[in-house]
């Protein structure tokens, strides 16, 4: 057996190479990726929204100093889009000139039909890479039961079959990351073809690592507040819970606006929840009385 | 702390098939694929450390949210010496091999409930009803029944009951297609097919003179039915319960739940081809039957359980109560606006709608009435039968 290409790597240095890249990972999702990379099957992860299901694969993919192919799935979403699809005015052009020299036939069909008048859309593109390439599938839950079909097909075989080209099998593996967040339940075959993992909102030390990480000119007293009120907001009932892009993106509103105690000024704390709070039914269910109590047990 | 058993090789591999086989029992769904994953990472992490060996496994074993949060559990009743769990479970082994035990939880409850069972199994020729009304794990008390009404209160043959099983199969066809906005060949249509176009087009030196076209087909649509069964549905409840169990179709995309005073999903329970067993099921939930409403309290229940999984644009929710509520009527309404933001539609199908000058005044059903596509009485067969005519425009 060849041997593995990321077998020198324990879960645990995975782990510390995510969190040099920025990512605090759980030791959960470590082992994750670790078991997925070495099985060479792909990482599925869900999870709500903003948890820092995405960013792993964007850290994987610098980690592994590699390319990050990325899919976007939606309703609707077929080959054409996600696979390749024929460049049909360059087709049109070359069979106007070919008629117009003679060409046989048979001869311009075979060259408007070849790898020259193919777009690659990304799951193509990525099995056709020199290094395994990040292959990012976000969102699979958007995208209809078919494509979760086909899309089990090419994740077992990795090889895709073009009716006028033949097959193209996989120049290299890609290493696979697939996320959802429950739009709608997944098949069991692909649950099962993938190493599994639910992504839950950081706990207080966890998201103080993040912050930390990411924003390190924020004090550790405000940090510790910024969290504690994102970690306790998370408890009341919302309609879109905070995520960790959220909580970041507070934490840079705050240090933008210069503010180092989030008690102190009521008037700017509530308006800096904008950061947080991204439906108005969220927002008018915590008014200044209720963000106070919050930021009061905050820190 | 308790030793792990890993052992020796080869008894490790014994011992990982059988602790699969420990999670199949608990209903993670695993097999052989996930045992060989399994002997596959735990090559990979350090054997002698517990906690590794169980993440690594956890990856590897779990495949939802629900199996991913109850495995740690799992693991240590299997692998530490911790649980009773380990033990039960060899007991359900031996005493049968082929059934869960689950199954176990059934008979059980089959000595209990033995009445109701029965009361379903083989529609009431006999007249003891009365006595039966009360009893716990009742399902329906058809024999209860003012004879003068002309209402489906006074279905309860085996043939009536078909029957609306028979509709409700052909309104839930009615209703189950709607259109992709995926695009597949088709003569006509609204877009080109431009690979089929360029082919035919070799043929006449680059001319496009046959214009293909594509269309979006029908789709199946996810359709979830909410039934109330509460003390004043009491009387309609087994027609409606045939009916439902018509809607729900084989496969993943319809589910079907009861409410009273609090939600369950009964799609696995109707689905249940052993009738025995699918009875025993719903006497389990039925505990509550005949009891108060609490419209509100149960759609939010499915709004936060169900709904993000079950509702979105290709739904079509259809509820059957008679909107009396002993909850809150702006519940309702609030469970209601969150339930249509997902962009389902949204059926009501209201008994009394079908009785001379019923006006929608409760205050829950007056709630709910702006966030309703479409209302329609359900009192007899043919309101029912007519329903899908309705329903095909919507």
């Amino acid at each position: 057996m060849p041997p593995l290409p990321h077998s020198f790597m324990s879960w645990q240095t995975l782990q510390t190479n995510l969190a040099a890249e920025g990512y605090i990972a759980s030791a959960g999702l470590a082992m994750a990726a670790h078991i997925a990379l070495n099985l060479e099957r792909p990482l599925l992860l869900e999870g709500d929204a903003g948890v820092g299901k995405t960013q792993i694969a964007k850290t994987l993919a610098t980690i592994y100093n590699t390319e990050l192919i990325r899919l976007q799935c939606y309703e609707g979403l077929d080959a054409a889009a996600a696979i390749y699809e024929w460049n049909y005015q360059r087709q049109l052009l070359s069979i106007r000139a070919s008629v117009d020299t003679g060409t046989q036939l048979d001869d311009i069909e075979t060259r408007i039909f070849s790898s020259a008048y193919l777009m690659e859309r990304p799951l193509l593109r990525a099995i056709q890479q020199t290094k395994p390439p990040v292959l990012l599938i976000d969102e699979i839950d958007r995208a209809d039961e078919e494509f979760e079909a086909y899309l089990l097909e090419l994740l077992s075989d990795f090889q895709i079959t073009i009716p006028e080209m033949g097959t193209i099998h996989a120049t290299s593996k890609p290493i696979v990351v697939l996320t959802a967040n429950g739009t709608r339940d997944l098949s069991d075959a692909l649950r099962r073809r993938c190493i599994y993992n639910y992504v839950p909102y950081p706990d207080r030390a966890s998201e103080m690592a993040i912050l930390s990480t990411r924003h390190p000119n924020i004090g550790p007293e405000l940090a510790a507040q910024i969290v504690g009120f994102v970690q306790s907001l998370r408890k009341e009932e919302l309609e879109k819970k905070p995520g960790i892009a959220e909580t970041l993106d507070w934490a840079a509103a705050l240090a933008g606006l210069g503010i180092n105690d989030i008690t102190s000024d009521p008037v700017l704390l509530q308006a800096s929840l904008v950061c947080l709070l991204k439906t108005e039914a969220d927002q008018a269910s915590i008014p200044s009385e209720v963000a106070q109590r919050l930021a009061g047990g905050a820190g | 702390m308790a030793v792990t058993r890993f052992l020796t090789r080869a008894r490790l591999t014994e011992r990982i098939g059988d602790f699969t086989r420990h999670l199949r029992d608990h209903g993670v769904r695993v097999g052989m694929p996930e045992t060989e994953a399994s002997l596959k990472a735990i090559r990979l992490v350090d054997l002698s450390d517990v906690k590794d060996v169980k993440l690594a496994l956890k990856a590897v074993c779990s495949n939802d949210s629900e199996s991913f949060e109850k495995f740690d559990a799992l693991f240590d009743a299997y692998w530490l010496n911790s649980g009773k769990q380990r033990q039960e479970h060899k007991q359900t082994q031996i005493q049968n091999k082929q059934k869960s035990s689950f199954t176990n939880l059934s008979h059980m409850l089959l000595s209990a409930s033995a009445a109701g069972a029965e009361s379903l199994d083989m529609p009431d020729n006999d007249n003891e009803g009365e006595a039966e009304a009360s009893g716990e794990g009742k399902l329906v008390a058809t024999e209860v029944v003012n004879k003068n009404a002309t209402d489906l209160r006074e279905f309860f043959l085996p043939e009536d009951e078909a029957r609306a099983a028979e509709t409700a199969r052909r309104i839930a066809n009615a209703i189950r297609y709607r259109r992709s906005r995926r695009r597949k060949a088709a003569r006509r249509g609204s877009g080109l097919d431009m690979r089929r176009i360029m082919r035919k087009s070799v043929a006449t030196g680059g001319e496009p003179l046959q214009l293909l076209q594509r269309r979006r087909p029908d789709r199946p649509v996810h359709l979830v039915s909410i039934l109330d069964v509460s003390g004043s549905m009491q009387l309609y409840a087994r027609v409606f319960l045939s009916f439902i169990k018509g809607l729900l179709g084989n496969d993943q995309r319809t589910d079907a739940f009861l409410f009273h005073t609090s939600l369950m999903c009964v799609s696995d329970s109707l689905r249940d081809k052993d009738t025995q067993r699918a009875i025993n099921r719903l006497s389990m939930i039925a505990r509550g039957f005949g009891g108060g409403t609490k419209i509100g309290a149960s759609l939010r229940t499915f709004n936060a359980q169900y709904a993000g999984r079950m509702a979105g644009r290709r739904t079509v929710v259809v509820i059957m109560s008679d909107g009396y509520d002993t909850g809150d009527a702006s519940e309702v309404g609030n469970a209601l606006t969150k339930l249509k933001r997902r962009g389902c539609k949204l059926i009501w199908l209201n008994p009394l709608l079908g009785w001379k000058d019923y006006q929608p005044v409760a205050a829950s059903m007056a709630a709910a009435l702006p966030h309703i596509d479409y209302f329609a009485p359900c009192n007899t067969l043919e309101s029912l039968q007519n329903l899908e005519k309705e329903l095909h425009h919507l």
